[in-house]
């Protein structure tokens, strides 16, 4: 058997400097363009009373969501034990930390008091999700830092599994703590539905994996360093299945909202004529983020073309990007019945119509910025550390890598 | 609908005497000093009262903004300007509002109300329940209001209250009253004219306007002492929570719609 080799990410300096400085220059721009919102207030921004959560929310949901599902594959490999996950694991680790920093940064950033985060992380309301979460990002962290350390350090390696274990089952509960987050807003129609939690986590699957696919096949790409035909053909089976089961969830969570006769409105919203959000589920969502990728994936045209196994994983991310932007803004722009029967004919305060709401380029530039911050700690953390094999090609016949 | 279901415990009047002994035995524990400072903050806010409001839509006149004016102006917001260029629409949807003046149709028998909607002073707030830090709260005479040092923005509340009654400062404040503390950043809403009533005012701003301007829809009160005006009204009355299927028992009331 042989062992795998782990080496840090070496490449050409020009290469590798050259991306870092580009990521670091997103960096930039997004912060700079945060200061500007934070300076001014948030009436620079699309955000209002009617939408109080807006691009940045979308951003960073997205990325805590796909975070969590980054950490897939080192739990197969060694919670579930498959072989051929195994050696992936630890970029798995780092990826899911370097994500989850990225949404989090984005989150702080779009408070109206980014300046007193010190107050959220010392005063908590234990009835509130939020403060909930607050903790389960803080563990998630801590948690998949020692799983890394346990899977890197041969002395810890008896500690690997219920370290495994334990990484799997938090990063269950951070899911379904962001998923929660509006399973609580009892009052809008669109978010009133038990399947929003295990929604969250089947999207966390899918996000998740396709960054991961996307990450490595950059690195390898990046280092010069070969992955195996096989190894790829598994990773893509398992995003059919998983970008399979978003959409199935998504059927599902729209035909039992049909089915409450209350709900009827905001799923008409969505599914037929709420304009922008009706395109964004139907073009975004499922033709870019599902139908489209599935016929990449499954194609015999493709079984072993790496692009399109690329092309299908950003199609997936783009497609799950528009699904959380359907689900924040979309569930937000849809006026809450206040006045069962009644029509409302006047308000000062836009009662009872759909809210508009169009992102401005601060708020795109600083949720970008989140998406370069998870980047550079993988770029940084690949390099310092040793988490990638030094090859991945297929296992010989017989043999467990 | 029966005008009793909704109505809130009259009877704990009698809890009053020995609130105020358990309060103290439970102040006294753990030192004198503890002991002074909760005694001044507490005052005016006791368990043994609820605030709340009755609104009679019938009352309230087409087109007046009496109530909402007043508010403007009880607590500063009327000091707010609107960014340079900004248009109308974004202007209205950014600027906070307390409260607001609503106009409605019934769709099957085409009666029109008008009403003034606002913070409806839950007794179950979910605004309290999913608040991080704890900022938002519910004092013990059933107030909902916002600690703005410790509010850091997040919006949550916004996103739960069901009557949208929450306004975020967009902007920098550059003037402000110092009964009615704002900041860029923090969240606020209808306080039920607290700083009033601490001081020992029986009316809120929005009352004092509507009586003024003859229409009496407002009725400000303690809903648990039964020989509270409000409380006399609402046993006679059938009044209505809105969205009374959250069974947030509401401290404002509606009758008439
Ligand atoms: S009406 Fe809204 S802001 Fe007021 S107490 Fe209820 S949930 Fe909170
Ligand atoms: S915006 Fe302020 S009051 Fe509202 S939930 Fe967040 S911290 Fe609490």
């Amino acid at each position: 058997m042989i062992k795998t080799q782990y080496r840090e990410l070496h490449c050409s300096s020009p290469r590798y400097w050259g991306g870092l400085a580009s990521l670091a220059f997103i960096i930039l721009v997004g912060l700079g363009a945060a200061f500007h919102m934070e300076h001014n207030g948030h009436f620079v921004t699309g955000m209002s009373n009617q939408i109080v959560w807006g691009l940045p929310h979308v951003f960073a949901i997205f990325l805590i969501v796909a975070a969590s599902g980054a950490l897939n594959v080192a739990s197969i490999g060694s919670v579930f034990g498959g072989p051929m996950y195994k050696p992936l694991g630890r970029f798995s680790g780092l990826l899911a930390i370097g994500l989850l920093a990225g949404g989090l940064v984005v989150l702080l950033l779009d408070l109206g008091r980014p300046d007193r985060l010190i107050v959220a992380m010392t005063t908590y309301n234990f009835k509130s999700i939020f403060a909930w979460n607050i903790i389960l990002y803080t563990g998630f962290f801590t948690i998949v830092g020692l799983y890394l350390w346990t899977m890197m350090d041969r002395k810890f390696e008896q500690y690997k599994r219920p370290v495994g274990f334990a990484a799997f089952f938090w990063r269950i509960a951070l899911t379904t703590g962001t998923g929660s987050i509006f399973g609580f807003l009892v009052a809008r129609e669109a978010y009133d539905a038990a399947i929003m939690a295990p929604m969250f986590i089947i999207m966390s699957f899918s996000y998740g994996l396709a960054f991961f696919i996307i990450t490595l096949i950059s690195a390898y790409w990046w280092a010069g360093r070969t992955i195996g035909d096989l190894r790829l053909a598994k990773l893509k089976n398992l995003l059919g299945v998983f970008v399979g089961a978003v959409l199935y969830f998504a059927l599902v969570y729209h035909l039992t909202n049909l089915y409450v006769t209350q709900h009827h409105g905001v799923e008409r919203f969505i599914l037929l004529d709420g304009g922008i959000y009706t395109n964004m589920f139907w073009i975004g969502q499922v033709l870019i983020g599902g139908v489209i990728p599935l016929f990449l994936l499954y194609s015999p045209a493709f079984t072993t073309s790496r692009f399109a196994l690329s092309i299908a994983s950003l199609l997936v991310l783009i497609g799950g990007f528009f699904q959380v932007y359907v689900i924040v803004i979309g569930g937000q722009a849809y006026p809450m019945n206040l006045f069962p029967g009644k029509e409302v004919l006047e308000s000062s305060f836009y009662d009872g119509v759909v809210a508009s709401y169009t992102p401005t380029t601060a708020e795109a530039l600083l949720g970008i910025a989140g998406i370069a911050i998870a980047m550079t700690l993988v770029a940084v953390g690949s390099r310092m550390l040793r988490v990638l094999p030094e090859s991945l090609e297929d296992p010989a016949e017989g043999e467990c890598a | 609908m029966s005008c009793n279901s909704d109505q809130p415990d009259m009877n704990r009047r009698g809890f009053l005497g020995k609130t105020v002994v358990a309060a103290t035995a439970a102040v006294v524990a753990p030192g004198i000093m503890l002991t002074v400072a909760k005694a001044s903050s507490e005052e005016g806010a006791s368990s043994a009262v609820r605030w709340g409001m009755l609104i009679d839509t019938n009352k309230c006149a087409d087109g007046c903004s009496a109530c909402v004016d007043a508010c403007n102006k009880e607590n500063g917001i009327d000091l707010m300007q609107r960014p340079e260029g900004q248009a109308d629409e974004m202007w209205n949807a950014q600027r906070p509002q307390w409260v607001r003046k609503v106009k409605l149709r019934d769709k099957q028998t085409g009666e029109v109300s008008n009403l003034p909607m606002m913070c409806q002073h839950c007794e179950h707030p979910p605004c309290v329940d999913v608040c991080p830090t704890g900022a938002s709260f519910k004092r013990a005479d059933g107030i909902v209001m916002v600690d703005r040092h410790t509010c850091i923005g997040c919006r949550y509340c916004m996103m739960a209250c069901p009557y949208k009654a929450r306004s975020f400062i967009h902007q920098d404040v550059a003037e402000q009253l110092t009964g009615a503390p704002r900041g860029k950043g923090c969240v606020e809403s209808c306080n039920l004219c607290a700083g009033r009533i601490d001081a020992g005012n029986s009316t809120t701003a929005c009352q004092d306007a509507c009586n003024r301007d003859g229409h009496q829809a407002i009725l400000f009160g303690d809903l648990k002492n039964p020989d509270s005006e409000i409380a006399k009204a609402l046993k006679t009355e059938s009044s209505h929570q809105i969205r009374a299927d959250l069974e947030l028992n509401t401290g404002v009331r509606y009758t008439n719609i």
